[in-house]
């Protein structure tokens, strides 16, 4: 369990990170905070050319609000969003997601731009930004990109960055008034990848949903704002009424079968879940059995 | 005021004793410093490293090896297949003669013309760095006829199944049928017979550190030094030189610390036969040291078993019979030396061994398939026989509608009924089932515990209680091994010396994996001889340098180990005061050691220091009377012979959670009441059965190998094959009851079992407690979410 001989190279700055993806194209890895990278090496699932190294570059670092828009840079640990006031305050649905992300030693090293960029669709960083409309910020050859993240994941640790680019940053639209959250995956173990969850942000006002974004994750090649949620929008929500969305959203999903559940089990959990999200959002206890389904 | 002389106080009551202590262990500072010196630490001059190209077929025929381009790269010392290994090392055969009728094929170090599972070694690269070794690996080029695998085990027997290895005739490795008192009239005569199938996963022990070894001959002096993480150092000498066509003389073993082991390193693997192998043939020292991945490929795998269980029973309680049928795939070869019938052997001894009903049938049936090998893994064969037995009994009672607990009190053998034998013929000296279920009970406080669980339901809050008593084997006679032909010692020796400065070197067959050995034998010679722990330096793990013995496993360090402890320290007190007596012109009877100098006997007033002492034995013996001749050395030996076994018991139990509506249990609680009889160490033995009991929890809901059908096991590593960690553990209360066997003066019966034994049925006993008024019944680990909603019906 050795990887094999590569080159290393420790970019200086995003310019220099970007000749050396421009250099060496599908050749090269970017080492972010390698808690991804350097298990598929050890294990020759990846034999990368050149690994460029982007730890150093400090401007990638950093949490910041700035007009309407919270910026995390991509370089940013998962443990750095855990402690951030600036995520605490604008963002919390970040903060309660990283509680579930692996363990302590893993979210002092992994970064958010590694999340995004390795894109499993098990993980949970990804979830949040969908749930959370965020849009990632990459530089390549042609210059900056903004993408949203409907558009970035294409599917398994497939996304829409090219060999050349390096995502650097992540801008998320301040929580506002009214905003509520919701954060839950079922994992066989803390810390494990979850066979399901949601990452979930609302917009309560008189007992109603005005808006409501469920991003789930583990239920299909990448992570899933459902649509399903627009039935329980500016609605009373009746068990029918949930009842009714939770068959839609079965319905909407396409999950994959491995060794922890079924495809069915899969929808089962999701439906759960949302029953479970929507009591707590609309702090309607009763929801949360909704017994028939 | 007068004391009563030392020598009739028990040697575990002396003034001062360690025993019953909870000490620190000797060697907590050097591991925790990062001074342990495990074999992955050693480099040695001119050492190379060994990698193994593994088969990627569960069962091919090798048509062809092409290695010309890996033996190109810088680095590569050599690349040897298994026919050229077959010059300096022979096949073997895992059987043992006890265990009549089991059969398996010769297995090589290496792969020969045809590989049997996947992860079975076909070549071995031999270079300067494992990450060279690696390299080079990529480019060997192995032309593979791939054929039909075998992979499960109910139809590995059907005639339309390939039969693994053609010369046996058939894939059944070994049959056992036993048949005590008249199970069908009792049956006939039951009020209720209830049957059921138990299904176990088949899972592995994950050592934090893998399998590892150097291998350094030395042909200058016709020696193999073998540095190894093994239980059984003198078992490894033996089969080593029986396979190179060495003495024992010629070998050495020796075993540093370890990191793990639970049986996974108790036995011989084919890859560490080829490194030992490989270094005769390159004259030069070789390391092995298994990748995570290599070690859940090819570390044995336990317990894949299905086992039919029925039970007869009255309304009034009685348990009127047992009756099991179990069926056990084990892999291509019976392991070698222990054997990969034991397990299935076990489950028939131990079945029904807590209760009562002498009216006993069972069957065993041990097959071959093409997977990784299984065999003896931490308290072998028990949770199968505690998870069925268990399992039985309370279907049982749900049957005629009465209490776990009060079943298992009309049932249980009567404390004072001793000794007695179990159906199956196991003979118990002394046991506590009784003691220990009432300590249980108060321990958790059943009855407020089941009002609790009976008010929670109403608020929709489903909680389970499950209860699993258990027997464990311990201490074993040469009954496990010796008398079927195996060259594994069942007897241990420990010789114990007072040094020039009064300090004591103890060398001990014993070995130390992690559980105490160290530690306990310290206490126990400190405690006999009178002198400070800091005083005694243990020895153990060193052919060359210890008794000849049979190491740890199958909970006998304690038991054994310790008792040859205590026998070898009595035996230098007695020297030491023969000599006391002669510097002091008094007599031994007179005198006494404590607190590292010999005493008055009578008033502890000090004497004569034993530095003082050794002094003058070591260099002025012209002071001595004439004709005193010093021993400051002795050595004893102990086997169990009285008993093939010295039997302990116990009782767990686990209150949990399950979420109905996603599957998910969550570990409340778990309680444990054991009896080991004498308990040297308090704080060990408790981390013991803590460790066991969480080795049994990760049976009970996570660990399983998952193999498809066409033998590929698809979840070799940490991510996916899921280990219990400590997030899902609940807190685990240890109790205890103390029947200390009168076999040895010490008394110990072992502890290593205990916890895995029980742990697992008490969870799955605890599932259905939850699930029954639901209407579902599961008898299958692990208890994953998808098992619990496929049972609750929701998916």
């Amino acid at each position: 369990m050795k990887a094999a001989a590569f080159t290393y190279a420790r970019a200086t700055s995003v310019v220099n990170a970007l000749e050396l993806l421009a250099a060496h194209g599908d050749k090269a890895k970017v080492l972010s905070g390698g808690q991804s990278l350097m298990p598929a090496m050890n294990l020759r699932l990846v034999s990368p050319d050149i690994v460029v190294d982007i730890g150093g570059l400090t401007e990638l670092r950093g949490i910041a609000v700035s007009g309407d828009v919270l910026a995390i840079g991509a370089l940013t640990r998962h443990v750095d969003l855990l402690r951030s006031p600036e995520v605490a305050a604008h963002a919390p649905l970040l903060r309660d997601a990283v509680a579930h992300v692996a363990h302590p030693a893993i979210r002092n090293r992994g970064t958010v731009g590694g999340s995004l960029a390795h894109a499993d669709p098990a993980s949970e960083i990804p979830a949040c930004m969908a749930a959370l409309d965020a849009t990632i910020v990459v530089r390549g050859p042609g210059g900056e990109r903004r993408i949203a993240t409907a558009e970035f994941f294409r599917g398994i640790y497939e996304t829409a960055l090219s060999p050349q680019d390096l995502l650097v940053a992540v801008e998320l639209p301040l929580s506002g008034e009214g905003a509520r959250f919701f954060f839950q995956e079922y994992a066989r173990r803390h810390g494990d990848y979850a066979i399901v969850g949601l990452a979930a942000r609302a917009l309560v006002g008189g007992g109603q949903f005005t808006d409501l974004r469920l991003g789930f994750f583990a239920v299909g090649d990448r992570p899933l704002l459902a649509d399903a949620a627009r039935k329980l929008i500016n609605v009373s929500v009746t068990p029918a009424l949930l009842a009714e969305t939770a068959a839609a959203l079965a319905e909407e999903l396409d999950p994959e079968e491995d060794q922890q559940a079924s495809p069915a089990m899969r929808r089962h959990l999701a439906t759960v879940l949302m029953r479970r999200c929507v009591a707590a959002l609309l702090e309607r206890p009763e929801l949360e059995t909704g017994g028939a389904w | 005021m007068t004391r009563p002389t030392a020598d009739s106080l028990s040697v575990l009551d002396r003034p001062n004793s360690y025993i019953g202590k909870t000490v620190p262990r000797p060697n907590l500072d050097r591991l925790l410093q990062g001074r342990g010196q495990y074999v992955s630490d050693l480099e040695l001059p001119r050492m190379a490293h060994v990698v193994f190209l593994r088969s990627p077929h569960a069962h091919a025929r090798i048509v062809a090896i092409d290695a010309t381009a890996a033996k190109r790269l810088p680095g590569v010392i050599s690349v040897v297949t298994g026919r050229e290994l077959e010059a300096v090392i022979t096949p073997w055969v895992g059987v043992l003669s006890h265990l009549k009728g089991l059969k398996s094929a010769p297995q090589r170090a290496i792969a020969v013309e045809q590989v049997c599972w996947q992860g079975e070694a076909v070549a071995a690269i031999v270079a300067t760095s494992r990450a060279v070794a690696e390299d080079a690996m990529e480019h060997i080029a192995v032309d593979y006829e791939e054929l039909e695998a075998v992979t499960d085990m109910r139809t590995a027997l059907d005639p339309s199944t390939p039969v693994i290895h053609a010369s046996l005739g058939d894939n059944l490795a070994f049959e056992r049928a036993y048949h005590a008192g008249d199970v069908d009239r009792t049956f006939a005569e039951s009020d209720a017979v209830i049957e059921s199938e138990f299904v176990f996963g088949r899972h592995t022990g994950v050592t934090l550190e893998p399998r590892a070894v150097v291998a350094d001959w030395n042909a200058a002096e016709a020696r193999l030094t073998i540095y190894q993480g093994t239980q059984a150092p003198h078992m490894v000498q033996n089969i080593a030189a029986l396979h190179l066509g060495l003495k024992e003389s010629q070998v050495r073993v020796v075993c540093k610390d370890v990191g793990g082991s639970f049986g996974i390193k108790v036995h011989i693997y084919a890859d560490e036969m080829a490194t030992y192998a490989l270094s005769k043939l390159l004259r030069r020292p070789i390391k092995f040291v298994a990748d995570r991945v290599e070690s859940f490929n090819t570390d044995i795998h336990a317990r894949d078993h299905r086992c039919k269980g029925r039970i007869g029973v009255k309304q009034d309680g009685t348990i009127t019979a047992f009756e099991i049928d179990d069926l056990t795939g084990i892999g291509p070869y019976s392991m070698y030396p222990r054997t990969s019938a034991i397990e299935a052997n076990q489950v028939v001894n131990l079945v029904g061994g807590p209760y009562v009903a002498q009216n006993y049938r069972a069957r065993a049936r041990v097959v071959f398939q093409n997977k990784n090998v299984m065999c003896q893994y931490r308290a072998v064969g028990h949770p199968i026989a505690c998870s069925v037995t268990e399992g039985l009994v309370d279907l049982a009672a749900a049957r005629i509608g009465m209490d776990p607990v009060e079943i298992r009190r009309r049932n249980l053998i009567a404390d004072d009924g001793y000794p007695c034998a179990s159906p199956s013929g196991m003979k118990f000296e002394q046991l506590s089932h009784h003691a220990s279920l009432a300590k249980l009970l108060q321990m958790m406080d059943y009855d407020a515990l089941r009002a609790e669980q009976t008010a929670l339901r109403l608020r929709g809050i489903h909680r389970g209680i499950g209860i699993a008593s258990f027997i464990e084997v311990t201490n074993p006679s040469a009954a496990f091994y010796g008398v079927g032909g195996a060259k594994i010692s069942s007897q241990d020796g420990v010789a114990v010396r007072l040094d020039a400065q009064g300090s004591v070197i103890c060398q001990t067959s014993i070995t130390e994996q992690g559980q105490g050995s160290e530690s306990l034998t310290a206490q126990i010679v400190g405690s006999v001889l009178g002198v400070s722990m800091e005083r005694v330096r243990v020895t153990l793990g060193d052919t060359d340098n210890t008794p000849y013995g049979g190491g740890t496993w199958a909970s006998r360090g304690a038991g054994i180990g310790g008792e040859a402890a205590l026998q070898a320290a009595k035996a230098l007190r007695k020297n030491i005061l023969d000599v006391a007596a002669a510097i002091l012109q008094s007599t031994p009877a007179e005198l006494d050691i404590a607190g590292n100098s010999i005493v008055s006997a009578s008033d502890a007033t000090p004497r004569i220091e034993l530095n003082e002492l050794a002094r003058i034995v070591y260099f002025r013996p012209d002071t001595l009377p004439p004709g005193i001749q010093p021993e400051l050395m002795a050595t004893r030996h102990f086997v169990p012979r009285q008993y093939p076994f010295a039997f302990t018991n116990g009782v767990q139990a686990s209150w949990l959670e399950i979420d109905t509506e996603t599957g998910f249990i969550k570990l409340l609680k778990h309680w444990v009441v054991e009896d080991c009889g004498t308990i040297i160490n308090p704080q060990l033995v408790d981390e013991q059965i803590r460790g066991g009991v969480v080795q049994g929890l990760g049976a009970a809901l996570f660990e399983k190998c998952i193999y498809d059908e066409r033998g590929q096991l698809t979840n070799a590593n940490m991510a996916d094959y899921l280990v219990p960690m400590s997030g899902e553990m609940p807190d685990i209360e240890v109790g205890h009851v103390v029947s200390p066997t009168q076999e040895t003066e010490l008394g110990a019966k072992g502890a290593g079992e205990a916890g895995t034994a029980g742990a697992a049925a008490a969870v799955a006993n605890a599932v259905n407690d939850v699930l029954r008024p639901f209407g579902a019944i599961i008898t299958e680990i692990p208890l994953t979410p998808q098992v619990i909603l496929t049972a609750l019906g929701r998916i």
